[in-house]
């Protein structure tokens, strides 16, 4: 059986959420395809071809793809899947809003979110915010799962797979009006190795860009923030790690005056090295923390700054 | 304008859940329940809507056990002009939860369905979508900005990476993120005024919908825990450590 990818993807790179989506796809089939949709995304077509393991890129393009408006990808992929037993796609915003819709259409019954494939048939997904896993039999005849790309290692590069372009397709009833994308030279949530994270403790905007941003900076670090911060408006709401916003697994998390509620570490508690900062010595987060260090961050962060100082940082 | 608002009783978002010994499900009994945090939000919107002018009426529904009268009762309560409770005694997935949807706007033919963007309980976030699907209409998933103009709803999601502002035309699904509003606690006299207003009681073969589970639940069990490192006493110790013990750094 083959299956596709539907791939995340930037129009020049494909993201690595993409490339750990194909190595889910590879332990469901040795027939994995790729599919790219956009708008001037010929780059990204090209960069999907070299992962590992893919047999083909299908490539389609149009003005609504582009924005990855869900009825314009849903009808790109709905006819493909006469040639496919399943399609996956990473559980991003996107793939949240078009993959449950081609499933419809499919009338089949979509798996959200996995973060294991037992076999072709069972998988793992997270319910209740991450509290309980449940383990799934889906014998339905075609497949649309959204994937938990933090639980899945990345296909490596090195394939050589042939483009092909297909026809895109519009959203005659949708028009896109605008879009405020948070421009940054920090890497991406999802992608970064190191992850610093403000709570409410900031207090206020200023504080919270004023303080983390320099030690981001430093660590070469993106930043994350718990839905208290974003609430009350300290940082945008992509900032946002939890089970309502980025799952996000780095190599280090710190965790700087946040208390670590639930759905706070429904976000990050996979990530492999936690470090928390806090005040209170009570705060939940200490529980999944590697590292505690009880403290004002507003000490903290400029001593540990000048201790990464010191250690070359 | 008819508003139709799903809205489903969920464990209460404040309560810590817990997994059956025998691994069957998370234990329900003598639980909070409550409604979905995010159908709290559509309900909420609605009636911002109502408010407006905009909506002339509110109808919500609920599948689901007896109880989900209820959280339809909630709803009421909160503005919601009369409810439509589906009897169903066990898990209805998404898409079944869906086709019974499009039957209920196929009777009510409201202009909009508004409802939160995934339930709590089961985290699949699906149903808007594919209600959206079936009926063949436009979505505007994870709002935080709604407005309505005409034939067309303006709606801003939250989106990775940002904001997206899309103009849909009506009929249209509008699912609720967070930060959309506050949802209102419903007044005395407002809990009082809901338990006067109509409930239909319907069943899912009202719809000729076979809600039978494409899926077979094998186990539910806990995630690994994660257990609680040493303390640090300061910022030398901290770096130290993450360099030689962890290597991170």
């Amino acid at each position: 059986m083959a299956v596709l990818v539907v791939a995340d993807h930037d129009n020049t790179e494909v993201r690595d959420t993409t490339h750990k989506t194909v190595t889910a796809a590879k332990s469901l089939s040795g027939e994995v395809d790729v599919l790219v949709v956009g708008q001037g995304s010929s780059a990204a077509a090209q960069a999907a071809a070299k992962i590992d393991g893919v047999r083909k890129v299908l490539h389609a393009e149009s003005a609504e793809l582009g924005k990855m408006i869900a009825e314009a990808v849903e009808a790109v992929v709905t006819p493909l899947m006469a040639n496919y037993d399943a399609v996956l796609t990473p559980a991003s915003s996107a793939g949240k809003n078009f993959a449950p819709r081609v499933a419809a259409r499919l009338d089949t019954s979509p798996l959200s979110d996995v973060v294991e494939i037992v076999d072709a048939s069972t998988f793992v997904r997270p319910i209740y915010a991450g509290n309980a896993l449940e383990t799934v039999q889906s014998n339905e005849a075609k497949k649309v799962i959204t994937v938990r790309t933090t639980a899945f290692k990345a296909a490596g590069e090195g394939g050589s797979a042939p483009v092909e372009s297909i026809g895109g397709a519009d959203a005659p009833k949708t028009d896109f009006v605008g879009e405020e994308v948070v421009k940054s030279d920090r890497p991406e949530l999802g992608a970064a190795k190191i992850i610093v994270s403000g709570g409410r403790a900031m207090g206020s905007s200023e504080e919270f860009h004023g303080v983390l941003e320099p030690l981001a900076d430093k660590l070469g670090a993106a930043i994350g923030a718990s839905r208290a911060a974003v609430d009350a408006g300290y940082a945008p709401n992509d900032y946002q790690v939890g089970q309502t916003g980025k799952v996000v697994a780095p190599d280090l998390y710190i965790a700087i005056g946040i208390s670590g509620a639930i759905q706070h570490l429904a976000g990050m508690k996979d990530s492999k090295v936690i470090v928390a900062i806090n005040k209170d010595p009570d705060a939940p987060i200490f529980q999944v923390a590697d590292y505690g260090w009880v403290a004002d961050y507003k000490a903290a962060v400029p001593a540990l700054m000048e201790e990464l100082s010191k250690a070359g940082k | 304008m008819k508003v139709l608002v799903p809205v489903k009783r969920v464990i209460d978002y404040n309560v810590k859940v817990r997994v059956k010994p025998d691994q069957s499900g998370v234990d329900l009994a003598n639980v909070k329940m409550s409604m979905n945090p995010f159908d709290e939000i559509a309900v909420e919107e609605a009636v911002r809507l109502k408010e407006k002018g905009v909506a002339t009426e509110i109808v919500a529904v609920s599948i689901g056990p007896a109880q989900a009268q209820e959280t339809i009762r909630t709803a009421l309560a909160m503005g919601a002009d009369r409810g439509i409770h589906i009897q169903s005694d066990t898990d209805v997935e998404p898409l079944a939860v869906a086709k019974l949807l499009k039957g209920v706007v196929a009777e009510e033919q409201p202009q909009i369905v508004l409802m939160g963007k995934q339930a709590i309980d089961g985290d699949n976030n699906a149903v808007g979508q594919m209600l959206a699907a079936l009926l063949d209409w436009p979505q505007a998933t994870f709002a935080s900005k709604v407005e309505i103009s005409g034939d067309k709803a303006s709606v801003t999601r939250e989106v990775d990476g940002g904001l997206q502002t899309l103009s849909v035309a009506l009929p249209a699904v509008i699912t609720t993120d967070l930060r959309l509003n506050e949802p209102r606690y419903a007044s005395l006299p407002n809990i009082m005024k809901a338990k006067k207003k109509p409930i239909d009681a319907k069943s899912a073969g009202d719809y000729g919908v076979d809600t039978a589970p494409r899926l077979k639940v094998l186990k539910v069990t806990e995630p690994a825990k994660r257990q609680a490192g040493i303390k640090v006493n300061d910022a030398a110790d901290l770096v130290a450590k993450l360099r030689n013990e962890a290597g991170v750094l």
